[in-house]
């Protein structure tokens, strides 16, 4: 049993609450980012996106990571809230990383000169949105319940061990061929200003993540219960 | 150890057999890999770029694509008269089938891969003298993973709808640590390097064999049980 239609709507409302939040936290960061925090002096204003960018890299990240630890979890527990979870965090993952690869070359062209290189942290991070594509179009193919719920979770966790083993090969491979244009983005040190902006920045994206999951797996999980769904 | 590869070997020597009378998948997957040679010949500027240099991602895109085509009759097989149930069905171990259509899928690549190695030569004037041997390695190195992600993808992948199309949607990104490996390995074999500059790579594709091997083997149950 997975719980009932008023439970869903409970965390459907509760993520709804949790995302109004978080947007209206984003808005804060955003004037603290453009009005408080100061210009970078080599980058100048497209700095500013790094606010955007690396907080949607690090909520991607976060819901690839969870997807894999939830789909290990489900196929010891077997539980369908626990497959619904994934779901929910896969698509939710989809989105940050269209957020983090539509930011990062509109960032790279004026600042690096090109839209895209293959350097390993850019490789890795299209290569897990394209094990996630796969993910959402290997659920969508499946029609039998249980057995979706299985192999979404088999790539779940097939994909989270790849993710190092790209890196890796991506690694050697540039270092092995260095690149003639210097590609090092900014500075180890930010100024406290841009940290903290940063942080808070983080801080609410990570929240947009808790808000968009909750309504996502609630909605997963009405819409389960409405087909009539103990699933297993 | 013998209950499990005693029946593993009969699933593959089983495949083997159909194979043998039917010979449809090898011959189209041979046939497809001779064509995308040729294609790639017609797809460069021979003014600006010598088939040598072009020599390793040619080889590795051909067979790895044409081991794609193997890798979907795997379990394609079993859907004709519900075979797949029977095997389900079977007093053996899921592990076992897993291993059967494992070893299946490596002969079939290996026959695949047989063919295709003469063909490059023939097309691309690579000239194999004294690295035959190391090239073979890095071939067998890099499909023992390779397949292991592909037998289990196929496994899933047949059972979906659009299954020809749903494979390669899944391994595709499985495939770019092999295949940069074997890509970068291939290379430096083919420029007569010394051995110490690709051990870098070896130990890459090693590891990947190793860990994926183990993982595909203990999810397989996973995804047969029903």
């Amino acid at each position: 049993m997975i719980g009932s239609l008023a439970g869903s709507h409970r965390v459907i409302r509760n993520g709804m609450v949790i995302t109004g939040i978080a947007l209206a936290a984003m808005v804060g960061v955003y004037c603290l980012a453009l009005l408080a925090t100061p210009v970078e002096a080599h980058q100048g204003l497209a700095q500013k996106i790094v606010y955007i960018h690396a907080p949607a890299a690090w909520s991607a990240l976060l819901s690839f990571s969870i997807v894999g630890i939830v789909s290990g979890l489900y196929l010891w527990l077997r539980d369908p809230r626990l497959d619904l979870f994934a779901e929910a965090s896969a698509d939710v993952g989809l989105v940050f990383s269209v957020g983090m690869l539509t930011t990062g070359p509109i960032w790279a062209k004026p600042i690096w000169g090109t839209w895209w290189t293959w350097d390993a942290r850019l490789t890795l991070t299209l290569f897990l949105f394209f094990i996630f594509l796969g993910y959402r179009a290997l659920r969508g193919a499946v029609q039998d319940r249980a057995e979706r719920a299985r192999f979404a979770a088999v790539i779940g966790i097939l994909g989270m061990i790849l993710v190092p083993f790209i890196h890796l090969s991506v690694y050697l491979f540039r270092t092995i061929h260095p690149q003639p244009i210097l590609l090092k983005p900014s500075a180890p040190s930010l100024p406290p200003e841009m940290l903290r902006t940063l942080l808070a920045s983080f801080g609410g994206f990570t929240l947009l993540y808790v808000g968009l999951v909750s309504v996502r797996y609630g909605l997963g999980l009405a819409n389960e219960i409405r087909e009539g769904g103990d699933a297993d | 150890m013998a209950d499990l590869l005693r029946p593993s070997v009969a699933i593959a020597a089983k495949d083997f057999l159909i194979e043998w009378r039917s010979r449809t998948a090898l011959l189209s997957a041979t046939v497809f890999a001779a064509l995308v040679l040729v294609v790639f010949n017609f797809a460069r500027d021979p003014a600006s770029l010598s088939p040598v240099v072009l020599a390793p991602s040619v080889l590795w895109v051909t067979t790895t694509f044409a081991a794609m085509l193997t890798l979907n009759r795997a379990f394609m097989l079993e859907r004709e008269n519900e075979a797949g149930e029977a095997l389900r069905l079977a007093p053996i171990s899921p592990n076992a089938v897993f291993l059967g259509k494992y070893l299946a899928n490596l002969a079939f690549v290996g026959v695949v891969d047989l063919v295709v190695l003469p063909l490059f030569v023939l097309f691309f004037n690579v000239d194999f003298g004294g690295v035959l041997l190391g090239l073979i390695g890095v071939i067998v190195l890099a499909n023992l993973g390779f397949i292991a992600v592909g037998t289990l993808s196929s496994a899933m992948a047949v059972r979906t709808r659009f299954a020809e199309l749903m494979l390669p949607v899944l391994l595709l990104p499985f495939l770019i640590p092999p295949l940069i490996g074997a890509v970068q390995a291939t290379t430096r074999i083919l420029a007569h390097r010394p051995l110490s500059e690709l051990m870098g790579w070896l130990r890459l594709l090693g590891l990947y064999d190793i860990v994926f091997f183990t993982v595909c083997l203990l999810v397989f149950p996973s995804v047969s049980d029903e």
